[in-house]
């Protein structure tokens, strides 16, 4: 208990911090003292106010939502598939985002027409993925095999759109599916805050179930849990929230992967602990990861994928091979 | 009083019947052993007690009351499964391991009261597993890890619980222990225990019935002394073998004869 909170106390602080930095650093560089005046006075009017208020601080605000919803749907789909590898993107909800974004750009569809587009090609491999899981009892490998190869056919279409369209619109549609957070649409922001956000907050309620889930679907049956249906509802709820974050934001690989498996080896594998902490880590990483991408090659912007998986990618390495094999899952 | 009684069981997979006919019944607080060769149906006739298949016909009451009319919670409080040893476990402490056998007793969404934790701490002391508390399931022996499994279903504070082989890959002490606790609280608190045994020694020594299965029917059916004779085994397993009975508690003890197939 001594030690969750020790844990948890660092992650608020490291939250924090993202923000600070978030707040006081960006594509358009300005110094403290003006972000100060600005941030002081919320109803003053100007350039300044208008890029803190209206870009950075919605910036921070979608990146927090997504960071933490991405990390809170990595630990659960690696509670209930009960495997290392299981990501946000494991049932193949990125192939079915990515088809719907590439055909939005294709059609010269955009803003929030292009996120409800997308998010009908995310619905659209949940519905498959899981259609086909429950004619075979949600089993853990018709899951992932099923999502594998969804993953696979749509993508494969992707690429197929990409042979025929326009270098300029295949730019553009890989710069998509690189990830970025830039131009939060406001009704973007609200599907967020008033859908994924208390969809996340049910994900965190079901935490006992997971914990059953996690010592496999017989086990959480003996002790007394629907598992199959549970299942079910938990993929379902799971796969929205990442379709939501994934049509609004594109394809942000690797904190659904890392950060639960960081959480894990600080705290165990209790998912009431487990889930809070995941999405406190993930909402500041990246916030942070969002930060670096605005900065690094400025006047441009990178894709906030490409940080994440970068970063991501090298302190996980370094983890898993400091962790002991019996601590990886 | 009879805990569990099995009238006419029918079951198997994919319309395959795998025991047929099987009808049984456990007297409270009874160690009831299931024996059999490989392929007798003694997993299935698990399974199908456990709720995880459904029977073709026949009927399983607990307590009277047939199992199918038993919600899933119910059924948690009142029996626990054990299944067979796993190996691939998420890094949960033993305390949180073993204070999950608590959830069958709360409410899906409210949090688990200063009660459960207090049950999980006394069986943890009850099976020593005190100073095993802050450690990782992950890190533990087999031996040890058996026993973390078992605290798990007590925890549930049950009064029916049935294992599927908790010895098979343990040490002789590690066999001893686990099944000299299981006995001690059969004898202390009337919890009746219907395990799977392979070792027909062990089951000799610990068991006050057993029922031994053949292709999916009861072969034999009894006390220890009864089942387990020269001319039962001989017929059920293909195997000679001279039983005799142990020096030290009067129980039958089997011996083998290498080099007959």
């Amino acid at each position: 208990m001594k030690k969750s909170g020790a844990v948890f106390s660092w992650l608020i602080l490291f939250d924090l911090f993202c923000v600070a930095a978030a707040v006081f650093t960006g594509g358009t560089p300005l110094d403290a003292e003006t972000v100060i005046d600005a941030l002081i006075h919320p109803l003053s009017e100007g350039a300044t106010h208008t890029l803190i208020w209206e870009l950075r601080i919605p910036r921070i605000v979608m990146a927090a939502l997504v960071g933490s919803g991405l990390a809170i749907c990595g630990a659960t789909f690696q509670a209930i598939l009960r495997n290392p590898l299981a990501e946000p993107y494991t049932l193949g909800v990125s192939g079915g985002g990515a088809l719907g974004a590439t055909i939005a750009i294709i059609a010269g569809i955009s803003g929030f027409p292009m996120v409800l587009i997308c998010f009908t090609g995310c619905t659209l491999s949940i519905g498959i993925v899981l259609g086909a899981a429950s004619m075979k009892d949600f089993t853990n490998s018709m899951l992932i095999l099923t999502g594998v190869i969804m993953s696979f056919l749509f993508s494969s279409i992707v690429m197929f759109i990409f042979a025929v369209a326009s270098s300029r619109d295949v730019h553009a549609s890989i710069l998509w599916l690189m990830g970025s957070l830039s131009v939060p649409e406001p009704a973007s922001i609200r599907i967020m805050v008033f859908l994924a956000l208390p969809l996340m907050l049910l994900l965190w309620g079901c935490a006992k179930d997971m914990n059953l889930l996690s010592l496999g679907d017989e086990k959480a049956f003996h002790l007394g849990l629907d598992a199959v249906k549970t299942k079910a509802s938990l993929l379902i709820v799971a796969s929205l929230i990442t379709g939501a974050y994934v049509a609004i934001s594109g394809i942000i690989g690797f904190i659904g992967l890392m950060i639960p498996h960081l959480m894990r080896k600080a705290l165990g594998a209790d998912h009431l602990v487990l889930l809070p902490s995941s999405m406190l880590a993930g909402a500041g990483f990246l916030i942070l990861s969002d930060c670096v991408s605005q900065i690094i090659i400025r006047p441009l912007e990178l894709p906030v994928g490409v940080i994440t998986g970068m970063i991501g990618g090298i302190f996980f390495i370094v983890y898993l091979l400091r962790a002991e094999p019996a601590e990886v899952m | 009083m009879t805990v569990l009684s099995i009238e006419d069981l029918h079951a198997g997979y994919d319309r395959e019947p795998v025991i047929s006919g099987i009808s049984l019944s456990v007297p409270k607080g009874a160690f009831f052993g299931i024996l059999g060769p490989n392929g007798a149906g003694k997993t299935t006739l698990f399974k199908v007690i456990s709720r995880l298949i459904r029977p073709f016909s026949g009927v399983i009451r607990y307590a009277g009351v047939d199992i199918t009319d038993i919600t899933r919670k119910e059924y948690a409080r009142q029996i626990a499964v054990i299944p067979q040893f796993q190996h691939i476990l998420p890094p949960y402490t033993v305390e949180e391991f073993v204070r999950l056998g608590r959830y069958p007793h709360v409410k899906r969404f409210s949090p688990l009261r200063k009660k459960d934790c207090e049950i999980t701490r006394e069986i943890l002391d009850l099976l020593r597993l005190g100073e095993y508390r802050t450690k990782k399931i992950t890190a533990l022996s087999g031996g040890e890890l058996q026993r973390v499994f078992l605290a798990q279903g007590l925890a549930q504070k049950p009064s029916l619980i049935l294992m599927d082989e908790p010895t098979s890959h343990l040490d002789i002490a590690h066999q001893i222990k686990i099944l000299d606790i299981v006995k001690k609280l059969s004898v202390s608190t009337g919890l009746t225990v219907l395990i799977i045994l392979h070792d027909l020694n062990l089951a000799g020594a610990y068991c006050d019935r057993i029922v031994l299965m053949r292709e999916g029917e009861i072969g034999a059916e009894g006390t220890p002394e009864r089942v387990l004779t020269a001319e039962n085994i001989e017929k059920i397993y293909k195997t000679r073998v001279v039983v005799e009975k142990d020096p030290v508690g009067s129980r039958p003890h089997i011996f083998f004869i290498p080099g007959q197939h």
